[in-house]
């Protein structure tokens, strides 16, 4: 057996592959796939190949792709993925996530959740969570109106988390029948002073659930960085010793539930790219305790990129590859934990998400 | 009876001449560019288009329902709602805004 690793990586022109053995030394790319076509999220399940790509067209609206062959022959289909008659259309798509069933999940803008039981083809609103009271809350960011966070409990097929920005976290433990809130702890700067911990309305950004540890997650938030170890009922800060309180992506390390990738960026309103021009990714090996930056093979001057909230992701060797791509559209890798990087692309489109794909061929 | 599914079948004997926008026909493999459909509204043409190649009708259609923001229907080179009637034998243009993409 070989295993092989591909990278997913959707940018606003389309899909990417990026394929390479074992040792992670050369790479492969295929694509563009659906150039005309904005993709949010890319992701691949190992175990079919399959890969599933959900975006947005300004022409021809929301969707989902779909190949079974490492992107040789695509396919889309919408059908379902659509609000009533007379509510504001679905725009995109914005997260994707399989759950342990099978069942397919899709987060859009504006925010709400389908579930797709024949691997991507029909859709069915899972409206509990639109029909929730707190909805009224519910307020755009940056990005939009969107649900593009989706993690699915491991091992129980009826639970997963959400995340909108901005509406904050909310769990499901049916299945999607119904969704609570889950941003205690979490604070929200961008209110008066006296209400910056509601129960809703936080602006999270990522989650990323720590391996082998489903109710421990870790949140990088437009506020700060956090990590929960009861399913999210709790959120503790861990963003002290990291460069500012802001950022997009957050990766879980496959093996090591202590160990986190978060991208900071110099902060909100200071613009929201690598501080001082100098790159990092961070790394705790603590659970959040103390960081590290990694820079070597990093641009140490003139980087003035964003890593968006979909773009990082690691792969599950056991020597785990860390990779994430900019606004700027560098795709770079690391084969030993972050400790080195290497650019394997360069001058894509924008960068909106980096996933893997790790397979025996 | 109606020639294409979604037809009237209310007696609009010449069909319609449509055209639509390449990258639009390109996302269903087999579609022409070119082709005449018989349908006695926008609405009816987008239903009739569906059903030819599934989900059609979402790419230019939505679920509001109307036509797409970025997408414009002409009906003998009027701008067109879903509601616009096609007379027979109309030339239908449904095309990609310049302002989307």
């Amino acid at each position: 057996m070989v295993q092989s690793v591909v990278v997913l990586v959707g940018t606003r022109k389309g899909a990417f592959l990026f394929e390479s053995d074992g040792a992670r030394r050369t790479w492969r790319r295929r694509g563009p796939f659906s150039p005309a076509w904005p993709f949010n999220h890319v992701v691949g399940d190992a175990t079919s190949g399959t890969i599933w790509a959900g975006g947005g067209n300004e022409w021809f609206g929301p969707a989902v792709w779909q190949s079974a062959d490492l992107g040789e022959t695509w396919s889309h289909s919408s059908q379902g993925l659509a609000y009533a008659e007379g509510e504001t259309p679905i725009k995109a798509v914005w997260s994707l996530a399989k759950a342990k069933d099978g069942k397919l999940y899709a987060g859009v803008e504006p925010a709400g959740l389908f579930v797709s039981e024949d691997g991507g083809n029909a859709w069915r609103h899972l409206a509990a969570l639109r029909d929730h009271p707190t909805r009224a809350q519910w307020m755009p960011g940056g990005g939009g109106l969107i649900l593009h966070s989706i993690v699915p409990h491991p091992e129980n097929a009826d639970a997963a988390w959400v995340g909108i920005s901005a509406a904050g976290v909310y769990h499901t433990a049916d299945g999607g029948r119904s969704f609570e809130p889950r941003n205690r702890g979490t604070r929200q700067d961008y209110a008066p002073e006296d209400q910056r911990y509601p129960e809703v309305g936080q602006c999270v950004h990522s989650i990323a659930m720590a391996a082998g540890r489903p109710e421990r997650l870790y949140q990088q938030n437009h506020c700060g960085m956090y990590r929960s170890d009861d399913g999210g009922r709790n959120w503790i800060s861990i963003e002290a010793g990291l460069p500012s309180s802001f950022g997009f992506p957050s990766a879980a390390h496959p093996h090591d539930a202590d160990t986190l990738y978060l991208a900071p960026l110099n902060g909100d309103q200071a613009g929201r790219f690598m501080s001082d021009g100098e790159a990092a990714i961070w790394r705790t090996r603590d659970a959040g305790a103390t960081w590290t930056p990694l820079r070597t093979g990093l641009p140490q001057q003139g980087a003035f990129f964003n890593v968006l909230r979909r773009a990082m992701a690691t792969d599950t060797l056991p020597t785990a590859g860390v990779y994430f791509g900019t606004t700027s559209g560098s795709l770079y890798a690391s084969a030993d934990e972050g400790e080195s990087w290497q650019e394997i692309a360069s001058h894509l489109p924008t960068i909106t998400s980096v996933e893997t794909m790790t397979r025996d061929v | 009876m109606s020639e294409t599914p979604g037809g009237s079948g209310l007696g609009h004997n010449a069909k319609a001449r449509v055209t639509l926008a390449r990258a639009l026909a390109e996302l269903f493999p087999g579609a022409p560019v070119d082709l005449d459909i018989q349908a006695a509204s926008v609405d009816e043409l987008t239903r009739a288009l569906d059903a030819l190649w599934p989900g059609m009708r979402d790419r230019i259609v939505d679920s509001s329902p109307a036509i797409r923001k970025h997408m414009n229907v002409f009906v003998d080179g009027q701008r067109a709602t879903l509601v616009t009637p096609l007379p027979p034998g109309a030339r239908v243009h449904i095309l990609t805004a310049i302002s989307g993409g």
